[in-house]
């Protein structure tokens, strides 16, 4: 994984030094949140002393966040449609966003590219991107929000995925649908929102076919849910009963995600 | 009023003011850790003084107090109003009364002999900051749910503005606290009658 491998790099650019050390100040910290990031912080400084257990406290907020799940799925309403905007308020350029940086976006292969299906699908042959393409597409433009608290303004085109979930013969009465992708991500979701009609495979970003640093060859877009929700670069597609988790979502982020 | 016996401030009190004086440390610290994921503003937060080590910590935090911050406000809003507390206490209420006190407060002499009155200046600093804690609530549901909640969303005018005033309305309450433990120190009486109180 990219955190611990060191790139070889024969010259070495100031910039990118400096950038590169940012980012690994940034990430080991994220990595230390399930052993001691949530420590009662400021709190133990106000009373001199760690007044809370610190697993029982992470034990508790999981429980918590497991129960904003289902809040959040007791919320979304699935005919309740996101906000679309007019072309003019897309924000250009829309920002790059991934858990690594952007001189780091993986290269994926348009013609050995095969879109895996699996799990509780009735049909599982591998779908080529020219197969994906030839399908019926729509696009919205539509505000991400980040978890991290920006939201920007996009224009996604691709395939209703309730259409693509049915063309597989998915059964619906599922409880999740996992993502993996070509850059190591993956996250899962919630079957309303996989219904949703506003879901959608996408393939093409601002009329073009989606750029590699917006998540080509497919991205599933949701304005429903935060961004770090929305897997890049997808290759295999399963629907199953067994809680798939996710990334960031197994680090601490809520699993639901929803907006 | 050295016999008299009753309680200052009723059990139901005491206990949702220091619920919410909770649920509001750690959401506001909490907070300022997710605001420095991305400041609107050209600051940061002090790391120090935030709460939950990461932005995925500080969001686990913030979206278990609001539950606090919102049952224990449910329940003070209709105590307050059931027991006919809020009307006797904080009303009636004008302008001129706020002015004419804080002139007086600020000449030092605002009388806190008796504990169970509060001046214009109180109440109006009550009011403003459960009003501006409503507030908080609604423009946090929106940050949070801006798809689910439309109404609120296009009310709170969208999602980017919605953002601005939930921190607003974080700093104006930061600032009541600022003053509300100021005068807390000043008038030890009046933290001695929150706890136990007489």
């Amino acid at each position: 994984m990219s955190l611990t491998k060191f790139p070889r790099r024969l010259a070495l650019d100031g910039d990118a030094v400096v950038k590169e050390a940012l980012r690994r100040l940034e990430q080991p910290s994220r990595r230390l949140f399930l052993q001691r990031s949530l420590t009662l912080g400021g709190l133990s400084l106000l009373t001199g002393c760690a007044i809370v257990d610190e697993d029982s406290v992470e034990h508790a907020l999981m429980k918590v966040s497991r129960f904003n799940d289902k809040v959040q799925g007791w919320l979304f309403d699935p005919n309740q449609l996101a906000p679309t905007y007019p072309e003019s308020m897309i924000t250009r350029p829309f920002p790059f966003n991934a858990y690594y940086g952007e001189d780091e976006v993986r290269q994926v292969d348009a013609g050995s590219y095969r879109l895996e299906v699996s799990g509780m699908v009735a049909d599982k042959h591998a779908w080529t991107l020219p197969e994906l393409q030839a399908l019926p597409q729509t696009d919205q433009v539509t505000r991400h929000i980040c978890v991290e608290g920006w939201s920007a303004i996009g224009k996604w085109g691709g395939v209703p995925f309730a259409s693509f979930l049915s063309r597989i013969g998915a059964d619906t009465s599922a409880k999740y649908i996992g993502f993996k992708c070509a850059d190591d991500y993956y996250t899962s979701i919630d079957m309303p929102t996989a219904l949703h009609p506003q879901t959608l495979l996408t393939l093409s970003y601002d009329g073009q076919p989606l750029p590699p640093r917006y998540g080509f060859p497919m991205k599933l877009r949701m304005p429903t849910k935060l961004g770090y929700k929305n897997p890049k670069h997808i290759q295999a597609i399963f629907v199953t009963n067994t809680y798939p988790g996710g990334y960031w979502e197994d680090q601490g982020y809520n699993w639901f995600g929803g907006s | 009023m050295s016999d008299d016996t009753r309680a200052i401030h009723p059990v139901w009190l005491r206990a949702t003011h220091w619920l919410n004086a909770l649920a509001v440390v750690i959401l506001a610290m909490s907070g300022w850790r997710i605001y420095n994921a991305s400041p609107l503003f050209d600051f940061t937060i002090a790391k120090g003084i935030t709460l939950g080590g990461w932005l995925g910590g500080a969001i686990q935090w913030h979206f278990a107090a609001m539950w606090l911050l919102a049952a224990n406000g449910l329940v003070y809003l209709l105590c307050n109003v059931g027991t006919g507390r809020l009307a006797r206490k904080f009303f009636p209420l004008s302008p001129r009364a706020i002015v004419a006190d804080l002139l007086a407060a600020l000449r030092g002499r605002l009388s806190h002999a008796d504990l169970r009155h509060y001046n214009a200046v109180q109440r109006a600093a009550y009011l403003f900051v459960l009003v501006d804690a409503v507030l908080l609530v609604l423009s946090g549901l929106v940050l949070w749910k801006s798809v689910q909640f439309p109404l609120l969303r296009e009310l709170l005018g969208g999602y980017e503005t919605a953002r601005r005033v939930h921190f607003f309305a974080m700093a104006a309450l930061v600032a009541f606290v600022a003053v509300h433990l100021v005068m807390a120190a000043l008038v030890p009486r009046a933290l001695l009658a929150m706890i136990r109180g007489r």
